[in-house]
């Protein structure tokens, strides 16, 4: 008789041997470890995964159909729901494909802001994926400092949109309000603190042993595999291709800022979190070159007039008192109710088929009532022509892109999300077979799965 | 290669199976014919000028209730190319009809694209001819019918996991 393998010491008789013992583990849809709602099929074989089958949509919400219910901007709440780590790149990408079917050019202001809430929203992104991956492998203290930073940036997130998560801050033809008021300040406090948490991520992870053990040549998938299977974003720049939508095709302000497209070789965990941790540092170096090159004077805006108080405002209106009303300033919450006119023009294409009119224009005058009016009634609304339009963006994850056509009515005739996460998964499978049943987790932390855009 | 040169040379090497072709909003388009689709894949993944290495998107689009497009064939399946060689995209669209649903598979070209063939199949009904696992991706194997058609309503309910007993 032969003598017993190590292996088979370890792990019984006929493991490893083909002899057919292989044991079927389904992890998920409920896991602790799989943030994020999926099933793994494993056939294992002692702890080897030999072969694995994912199995995707159980947070699928019908994400494509619903926005063919509603009005073109009534999608943008729902696009909130897809990366909902970082939505506000949604919510831009969705509004700049519908504004290429429509043929309009959004303000050169908005297209500043639309670069600087998404680099925000990218480091968000990036910090999560890296905090929650680092847990799984036991650094908790990494996973705390990381939701810290996340932390202040949501806060400045909050301070522009008026929501943490749900923003819905994007607009057909601009964005729902301009920055507010000290904005410059808080991001440089907030970036600020965000560079001393990375510093301290780095000094704990970058070098660690531990973490290296598990990180190094876990998860490799090949060049060729890479780009078979359309991965894009950091999966694809892990492996040597420094392929960046905001390079590519530049859109908004990337062409007017100076940023590096950071890339690894090797293709495992490892490179992953390097090219992650890089990007982070390039996308807080993006929005504080944009912030400073903003065009429109500072952010800090002092309008002139006496401002009234909304509610005060529209008494005067049913009361007949409208004359000089038109020109009138009101004070209102820049995140709750918009902002006034001269805020408003510059963030907002000056498009009167597709832009909603300034709050004091909608109230004081017939004309604003009306263009509200054919904005929001039903029949009426934003009509893009007949046709169709793909716009991509570069999202956390990858190319972000929508796919939207028209028959020429006031509701998306389809909506079609490329969901940067739906191809690493895709291939997951590639990643994991052959590995390590432990070495599952680390992977799928550093595909940076988001159930809302992959299932949509 | 410029998005006019790309679509003149699909119509060169293809001929009569390339339909239309046009550039709405600066994305060119070609429509081709099934037959020719096998064929137009490769091509602009395989001649070097193309170059065409990842299929960026796969999904389809029911023209059931479009106007003026309402005899016409139902399904369009839209395929989203990109070279990173070239920093290009091409748009490739092929028609076909409800009762002949079935469109050659793409999975030899680009293993992604048997999850995109699958959601395509689960949402809209369109088989991929010679899919090595054509099941349901996001939908499960219970589920009756195909949500993303235009003649699905929008409010009907199914029963998560078939009928209770």
């Amino acid at each position: 008789m032969a003598e017993p393998t190590r292996r088979e010491i370890m792990l019984g008789e006929g493991s490893g041997t083909g002899s057919g013992q292989n044991l079927t583990v389904g992890m998920g849809p409920a896991h602790p470890a799989m943030h994020g709602i999926i099933r793994i099929l494993a056939d294992l074989d002692g702890e080897i995964i030999r072969k694995a089958d994912v199995e995707i949509g159980y947070l699928h919400r019908a994400f494509e159909k619903d926005c063919e219910v509603g009005g073109w901007n009534n999608a943008i709440p729902y696009t909130d729901r897809l990366n909902y780590v970082s939505p506000l790149i949604n919510n831009f990408a969705y509004a700049n494909a519908v504004e290429k079917l429509l043929g309009i050019d959004v303000t050169e202001r908005c297209k500043y802001i639309r670069t600087i809430m998404s680099e925000i929203s990218r480091v968000c992104d990036h910090l999560t994926c890296i905090g929650a991956s680092a847990m799984e492998l036991g650094a908790f203290t990494v996973f705390l400092y990381m939701i810290k930073a996340r932390e202040f940036l949501w806060e400045l997130v909050e301070d522009v949109t008026g929501a943490r998560l749900t923003i819905s801050y994007g607009r057909v033809g601009g964005v729902k309000a301009d920055l507010p008021e000290g904005f410059e300040a808080k991001l440089r406090a907030a970036f600020k603190q965000t560079r001393e948490v990375l510093d301290e991520v780095h000094r704990l992870l970058t070098g660690n042993r531990i973490f290296m053990d598990r990180m190094v040549g876990v998860g490799v998938l090949s060049r060729e595999e890479t780009i078979a299977y359309a991965i894009t974003g950091p999966l694809l720049r892990a492996v040597g291709v420094g392929f960046d939508v905001r390079r590519a095709s530049p859109h908004w302000a990337y062409d007017r800022v100076e940023f590096e497209v950071p890339t690894q070789k090797d293709g495992d965990n490892y490179s992953r979190y390097l090219v992650r941790m890089a990007e982070m540092e390039q996308a807080m170096r993006i929005a504080e070159q944009a912030l400073a090159a903003i065009p429109g004077g500072p952010i800090n805006v002092d309008f002139e007039g006496r401002p009234i108080d909304p509610a005060a405002y529209v008494d005067q209106g049913k009361q007949g008192k409208t004359e000089g009303l038109l020109l009138m300033p009101i004070t209102l919450s820049p995140n709750l109710a918009g902002q006034d006119r001269k805020a408003l023009e510059r963030v907002n294409a000056h498009d009167k088929r597709v832009v909603l009119p300034p709050k004091e224009t909608a109230y004081g005058s017939i004309e604003g009532l009306m263009n509200h009016f054919m904005l929001i009634m039903e029949g009426y609304g934003i009509r893009p022509p007949q046709g169709e339009a793909y716009f991509a963006s570069e999202g956390a994850n990858g190319e972000l892109g929508f796919y939207v056509v028209s028959d020429g009515g006031d509701r998306p005739y389809r909506v079609r999300c490329r969901p940067p996460c739906l191809p690493p998964m895709a291939a997951l499978h590639r990643m994991i077979e052959g590995g390590m049943i432990a070495d599952l987790i680390p992977t799928f932390g550093s595909v940076n799965m988001i159930g809302g855009e992959l299932d949509r | 290669m410029h998005g006019a040169a790309i679509l003149e040379r699909l119509r060169a090497r293809l001929g009569t199976g390339v339909v239309e072709t046009h550039a709405q909003c600066g994305d060119h388009t070609a429509v081709v014919e099934r037959t020719a689709l096998p064929g137009a894949l490769s091509l602009c993944r395989d001649d070097p000028d193309l170059g065409f290495d990842v299929l960026m998107d796969l999904t389809a689009v029911d023209y059931q209730k479009y106007p003026g497009r309402e005899d016409g064939p139902r399904f369009e399946v839209v395929y989203h190319l990109y070279s990173l060689a070239h920093n290009h995209r091409v748009r490739i669209k092929v028609r076909v009809d409800e009762d002949d649903a079935v469109v050659p598979t793409a999975v030899p070209l680009w293993p992604i694209a048997n999850w995109l063939e699958r959601e395509v199949w689960d949402m809209f009904g369109v088989r991929f001819d010679g899919h090595p696992d054509p099941r349901r991706l996001l939908m499960y194997e219970e589920f009756v019918g195909h949500p993303l058609r235009k003649d699905y309503p929008i409010n009907r309910r199914q029963p998560l996991i078939g009928p209770r007993i």
